[in-house]
């Protein structure tokens, strides 16, 4: 059973997440935003995917390592060269991941 | 998938395409979730905890700094603010989606919120950018994130029940699925010089500002990303040619 500690985290971080998701669901849909704000947010997707992986692919555990021991620098190029050449997402998945199991065994990263 | 472009006009329908459509990302998610069930319990976690987290956060990247700093002992405001910061990023999805729901109701607008993810985010704009049939986009939007949602909370459960069993779950490095998932994302939708500025901007800001504190280097980097589409939008000209939307050919 969860503590009470435990019970007011969850309950805090659920209140926050849900107010970041739904109110701007619901009001920028009834507001009549600007024409040039909408082209603005065409780019939200790859700017914020984007922001995601590349510290994660090139800073790994937060220092930037650019090195073919870089287990993730290395499984994220083979991953974005898959992606280029075929545009199929599972295809990249598993591929990338195999080169990422692949390289960490071999490097004696286990 | 590219059937998914053809024209599917009944909810049932709308509803299992959306499912479909999330596949991809719901495989590169499953270690994700196995890890962070893991990891909830091995940083002393209780197993209720950890799935009510799942079931009511339902964040992954926030639920994995959460229970970190949980576990270092961080007082509870500070998490929660850590939190916020770490999903703001999901405002600019609410706010991409909401010209496109906004003739839904309340009841439905509830658990379309609720479940707005980075997943469920790249599957439905990316449907919502096809003009055929709008009337019934929303069940695929819910097929989506009800697929997604329910195979977090299942991973999770994995996660809880093996959790005394994988020694120290995030040395496996799992996680990278992640990335391999946003990669195969965000690669093949730069078809235009606007979007290759937004990726290519938003990667140097992200790195650069990496070392700022409750992961505000992911919202500079951003904002960052989408004020250098928006320029070189505006420089070259061509805003008719821009296709910014995330399109793999394989949603």
């Amino acid at each position: 059973m969860p503590t009470a500690l435990e019970l007011i985290l969850i309950v805090g971080m659920a209140v926050v997440t849900f107010a970041v998701r739904f109110p701007v669901l619901v009001l920028v849909g009834r507001l009549p935003l600007p024409a040039p704000v909408f082209r603005a947010l065409r780019y939200v997707p790859a700017a914020v995917l984007t922001a995601i992986i590349v510290p994660e692919v090139f800073m790994p555990g937060g220092t930037l390592t650019l090195s073919l021991e870089s287990s993730t620098l290395v499984a994220g190029v083979v991953s974005a060269l898959i992606a280029w050449r075929s545009g199929n997402l599972l295809l990249t998945i598993t591929l990338g991941m195999g080169a990422f199991l692949l390289h960490r065994a071999v490097m004696g990263g286990f | 998938m590219a059937s998914l472009s053809v024209s599917l006009s009944t909810p049932p329908a709308e509803f299992i395409a959306g499912a479909r459509a999330t596949l991809p990302l719901i495989v590169g998610g499953i270690p994700f979730g196995i890890i962070f069930g893991a990891l909830a319990i091995t940083s002393g976690m209780s197993p209720g905890a950890a799935l009510m987290m799942s079931l009511l956060v339902y964040a992954g990247s926030a639920q994995f700094i959460g229970v970190n700093l949980f576990a270092a002992g961080a007082a509870i405001p500070l998490i929660v603010l850590t939190t916020f910061i770490v999903n703001v990023r999901h405002a600019l999805y609410a706010a991409t989606l909401a010209p496109h729901v906004r003739h839904l109701p309340i009841g439905w607008l509830l658990p379309l919120g609720f479940m707005l993810t980075d997943e469920t985010f790249v599957v439905v704009i990316q449907h919502y950018a096809h003009d055929d049939s709008p009337r019934h986009k929303h069940w695929f939007y819910l097929g989506s994130a009800l697929a997604m949602y329910i195979s977090w909370t299942a991973t999770t459960l994995i996660g809880i029940i093996a959790g005394g069993s994988i020694d120290n779950p995030e040395r496996w490095g799992l996680d990278f699925a992640m990335s391999a998932t946003f990669i195969g994302i965000v690669v093949p939708a730069i078809k235009t010089r606007p979007i290759l500025a937004a990726v290519v901007t938003a990667g140097f800001v992200a790195m650069i500002a990496n070392p700022l504190p409750y992961k505000l280097g992911l919202i500079a980097a951003a904002l960052a990303g989408v004020a250098a589409g928006v320029i070189a939008e505006m420089l070259s000209g061509r805003a008719a040619d821009a296709q910014p939307d995330v399109s793999p050919d394989s949603i």
